[in-house]
């Protein structure tokens, strides 16, 4: 690789981190409740929890803003893998029916033990959410067998995606009016309600995922040339598949369970970073969606937060506003690979 | 010199299904086996196989003397790499890029390339020609381009055996007499055996140390190209019913158009082979003479014309076939005559005056 692209990669990540800082803090400081950055440094580096500073900051700012850049990261190397394990440029874990999945397996999971009166922990609806999301990837890719058109592939995943939907809408209306508010609340999408716990099981799991996907960066590379020359350079097709199937719907689940179905960021994210860093490269693509994805869902969720306060808007709907965008420009932008 | 790769009473398909049967080939480091034969006979099956993406059917593949199904997959993929007909498409991936791919199995656990993968990298690259190409985008590059880069990455396994899927398939004539001679250039140096398949017969005739032909489910035959261009043999492996192929020239002919006589063509020295394939085409049937057997004419006339005068080679043409040429000459409509005189094919000029006489002559420029 010549110098100058060297550079520019250094130099995109350098930017990507900053914005990704510079996002998390203003996350930091704005909100309903306006308080001081003076008060908020104290309560911060105080680690002091009892003011109205600390409890803001540390109960609520903290986690969500964390949620946001883990998730949104986890989001967008989920769509990222996607992109690159069918060779589509508009895969993603919610035009595939994959986040969808997940909300309905958790939400039938949420109704059952709120009927019981148990309260489902972090590691089950993790659990919930990936056995949603595989089932939805075991469809999508027997229909990716039986048809080679990509465009198939995702009107495939998109109406799966619907009923998987239409059916999480049946259950929350049945569901008991206790349990609505609750559920109605998450299954819309939303960073907020992520509890430390939570955040500290999610974290633990998206970045176990993404130890296990830096070891799929070198068969990646391969797959990029296609099946065929994969298998004659020796990789083994059928553990980089469960890998990277189980990772990229891990890495969604994980995001599913937590703050419901967000659109987009898999799509959009993975495909603003080739823009920028000119290359699909899976060991440069692999942190810069991270990286990008957190920034991206910090920026979003900054916005569902101000943009109508104290009215919150659903973090779905700022991500598809920014996302969508990107997904149609690729679409006009592409047509010279003529596979879509 | 000894066998790099051969098959014992090989059997190849898919699953249960039997494409080819009892195949016996070897391939020898610095030499080209060329696999010849119909669209459909089994030459990516078989490829596929010898190069482990399939299990045989039945038999065995032997590699450096192992059976091919007790490598391991990264240790055969150090021994054979390939270029396939699949056209990778890699999003916003270098050439040189595409070519460092090539050294999968050597790098570790993460790819990362060391300073030596680099630089055969670099090597490579410089060999088959594609190094001012390193920074460029490979899905902007030609076919013939992408071919060369395709063949680098392969060449970058450091393969012993090196088997190739009708790799000038989307060439031009001029990359595709490039990348042959690249692959003899290859061959030459003694270390590496070629396996591909073509489609391109009077390529192959040329390029190939053997050649093996696949029909109808088996090895119909192998053997030098001398051995395997040799009479009407080509016409029977394509089953050539509509046109000819003639094996030493290398030129395939569409079929003759019978009827009644139209023009009379005198031609010789090849100075009629353009005019009798556009006669063909318009379906004007014709004759052409006198030709002595060993006139550049010759083949394309047989292949086309619905008669053929002709006399015995080596020598002047004779009264006695020009008396014979001109009955038919009478029973045309028009005579056209691309040659000139000399002394071998003088008496031809009587054919050329009766045509002048009874005002027959016209120009080839006449037919459209």
């Amino acid at each position: 690789m010549s110098d100058k692209r060297q550079k520019r990669i250094r130099l995109c990540f350098l930017l990507l981190a900053v914005s990704v800082l510079l996002l998390g803090a203003l996350n930091l400081v704005t909100g309903s409740t306006s308080i001081g950055a003076g008060e908020l440094w104290r309560a911060l580096f105080s680690g002091e929890r009892d003011s109205s500073a600390g409890r803001i900051l540390w109960n609520i700012r903290l986690p969500r803003l964390l949620a946001s850049a883990v998730l949104g990261g986890a989001l967008a190397v989920s769509g990222f893998l996607l992109q690159t394990f069918f060779a589509n440029p508009i895969a993603g874990p919610f035009v595939l029916g994959i986040s969808s999945g997940a909300k309905l397996t958790v939400a039938l999971a949420m109704i059952a033990c709120l009927g019981r009166g148990v309260v489902m922990n972090s590691w089950g609806m993790i659990g919930a959410a990936f056995l949603g999301a595989l089932l939805v990837m075991g469809f999508v890719l027997l229909a990716a067998g039986r048809t080679r058109g990509m465009a198939r592939l995702i009107v495939c995943g998109v109406m799966i995606g619907y009923i998987c939907s239409a059916v999480t809408d049946f259950a929350v209306t049945f569901a008991d009016d206790s349990n609505i508010v609750n559920l109605h609340y998450w299954s819309m999408g939303s960073f907020a309600g992520v509890s430390w716990d939570a955040l500290g099981t999610a974290s633990l799991a998206v970045f176990l995922s993404l130890a296990f996907c830096v070891l799929l960066i070198k068969p990646m590379t391969a797959w990029q040339l296609g099946e065929g020359y994969a298998k004659s350079m020796g990789v083994d097709l059928r553990r980089f598949r469960v890998a990277i199937i189980g990772l990229s719907s891990l890495l969604s689940a994980c995001v599913t369970a937590f703050a419901g179905p967000i659109s987009f960021v898999g799509i959009a994210v993975p495909q603003l970073m080739k823009l920028l860093f000119k290359t699909a490269k899976p060991a440069v693509m692999l942190p810069a969606c991270f990286l990008g994805g957190a920034g991206f869902c910090l920026g979003c969720d900054l916005l569902a937060r101000t943009l109508f306060a104290p009215t919150e808007l659903a973090i779905g709907s700022v991500t598809a506003i920014f996302g969508a965008p990107v997904v149609i420009w690729m679409l006009l932008h592409r047509d010279r690979e003529a596979r879509l | 010199m000894s066998e790099l790769l051969y098959t014992d009473k090989l059997s190849v398909g898919y699953g249960e299904k039997t494409v080819v049967r009892d195949i016996a080939l070897a391939a020898k480091p610095g030499q080209v086996l060329c696999l010849i034969g119909p669209n459909g006979a089994g030459k990516s099956t078989l490829l596929k196989t010898l190069m482990g993406a399939l299990s045989p059917t039945g038999g065995a593949v032997y590699l450096d003397g192992r059976e091919l199904r007790a490598y391991h997959e990264r240790e055969l993929a150090r021994v054979s790499s390939a270029v396939l007909t699949t056209r990778p498409e890699p999003e916003l991936m270098t050439a040189a890029e595409v070519v460092a791919v090539g050294r999968y199995p050597y790098t570790g656990r993460l790819g990362i390339p060391t300073e030596e993968d680099r630089r055969i990298v670099r090597e490579t690259m410089v060999k088959v020609g594609v190094s001012q190409l390193a920074d460029a985008d490979f899905s902007l590059l030609s076919d013939g381009q992408r071919q060369r880069v395709l063949l680098a990455r392969a060449l970058c396994q450091q393969p012993r055996l090196l088997i190739l899927d009708e790799p000038t398939s989307f060439l031009d004539i001029h990359h595709k007499l490039d990348f042959l001679q690249l692959i003899r250039e290859l061959v030459g140096g003694g270390g590496l055996a070629v396996i591909m398949s073509m489609h391109e017969l009077e390529l192959a005739q040329r390029f190939a140390d053997t050649l093996l032909c696949i029909r109808d489910g088996r090895v119909d035959r192998v053997g030098s190209p001398e051995e395997v261009f040799s009479g009407s043999y080509i016409e029977q492996l394509y089953d050539i019913e509509n046109g000819s192929y003639d094996a030493l020239a290398g030129t395939a002919e569409a079929p003759r158009v019978e009827g009644k006589l139209r023009v009379f063509v005198i031609g010789g020295g090849g100075s009629g082979i353009p005019l009798y394939r556009k006669l063909r085409r318009l379906g004007i049937p014709f004759a052409a003479g006198v030709l002595p057997e060993n006139d550049l004419d010759l083949p394309t006339a047989r292949a086309l014309a619905a008669v053929v005068i002709t006399d015995r080679a080596n020598e002047t043409v004779s009264a006695e076939k020009v008396n014979e040429a001109l009955k038919v000459l009478k029973t045309c409509e028009h005579v056209v005559c691309t040659t000139g005189f000399g002394s071998v094919n003088l008496e031809n000029r009587r054919l050329l005056d009766c045509a002048k006489a009874h005002n027959m002559l016209v120009s080839a420029d006449e037919f459209k």
